[in-house]
């Protein structure tokens, strides 16, 4: 059930880089699962994280083919985390930083997210009960 | 309008591809939306406030860079528009920064001043 409240989470890192990506995916995760609304800004490398070419991969080492490897991708989990948020019937509104996706050439990115800017995030941050953000270090 | 202090930490992370620092880009974009920002500069991010930086000259063969960032000025900016921008004192003298080498407008604070500067602030985002 949806609970009336809405976190906003700024990111920055590009996916494959760290593991803020995915703790930052796990906490959207907990909290849509728990009925609440989402907002996400993706800054900067982080606008990588939703591009619709992203293609998992086998794995020569283990020698196991791409079936079997079931590499993950971030688009893949954040198409996922739409979903739990349309079956909670609460609100992930994904925002890439615009000018962030023109310098990278970043715009292809599947279903969902939309595009815009620093006033967003601004606008999502005070319309929210809390507002965390996850760097680049 | 609640007020936000940004903390920025990490310095000089892609300046120089990006042209600016990211997080005092993207606070000046809130300032420039009408966000009520206060920027602290702690550890190495305490250079940005020092005068004098020079990040031009970079060329790979006939390409050069035209606009190199400058921080300081961008800096510079932000305290002209009203935004209050803190700098560690400590954080400064165990890098051999001197009050001499900072850009005017700068507020000096202890780390023990920190938590009263903190709690004048609604939301505090730790860049």
């Amino acid at each position: 059930m949806a609970s009336g409240k809405t976190l906003t989470i700024g990111i920055m890192d590009a996916p494959y880089e760290s593991a803020s990506s995915t703790t930052a995916l796990r906490i959207i995760n907990a909290a849509l699962e728990k009925g609440h609304n989402v907002n996400v800004f993706a800054y900067e490398g982080a606008v990588n994280l939703t591009m619709k070419a992203q293609q998992p991969h086998a794995n020569p080492v283990k020698g196991t083919s791409v079936e079997q490897e079931q590499h993950p991708t971030t688009k893949d989990w954040i198409a996922a985390l739409f979903k739990v948020a349309n079956g909670k019937g609460v609100k992930l509104d994904w925002v890439n930083c615009g000018l962030c996706v023109d310098e990278r050439g970043a715009g292809d990115w599947i279903e969902g997210p939309r595009r815009g800017g620093p006033k967003d995030f601004l606008d999502a941050s005070l319309a929210s009960d809390a507002t965390l953000v996850i760097p680049t270090k | 309008m609640p007020k936000i202090l940004n903390i920025v930490e990490t310095a000089y992370r892609a300046t120089i591809e990006e042209q600016d620092d990211t997080v005092l880009w993207l606070s000046h974009m809130l300032k420039n939306a009408g966000a009520d920002i206060s920027i602290l500069l702690r550890a190495n991010a305490v250079n940005y406030a020092v005068k004098g930086q020079d990040a031009s000259g970079l060329a790979f063969g006939e390409t050069k860079m035209t606009h190199p960032p400058e921080i300081e000025k961008d800096v510079e900016k932000m305290i002209g528009k009203g935004v209050p921008v803190y700098l560690v004192e400590e954080d400064a003298r165990e890098r051999g920064i001197s009050d001499m080498d900072f850009i005017s407008g700068i507020k000096q604070v202890r780390r023990e001043e920190l938590p009263a500067i903190i709690d004048q602030h609604e939301q505090v985002w730790h860049w």
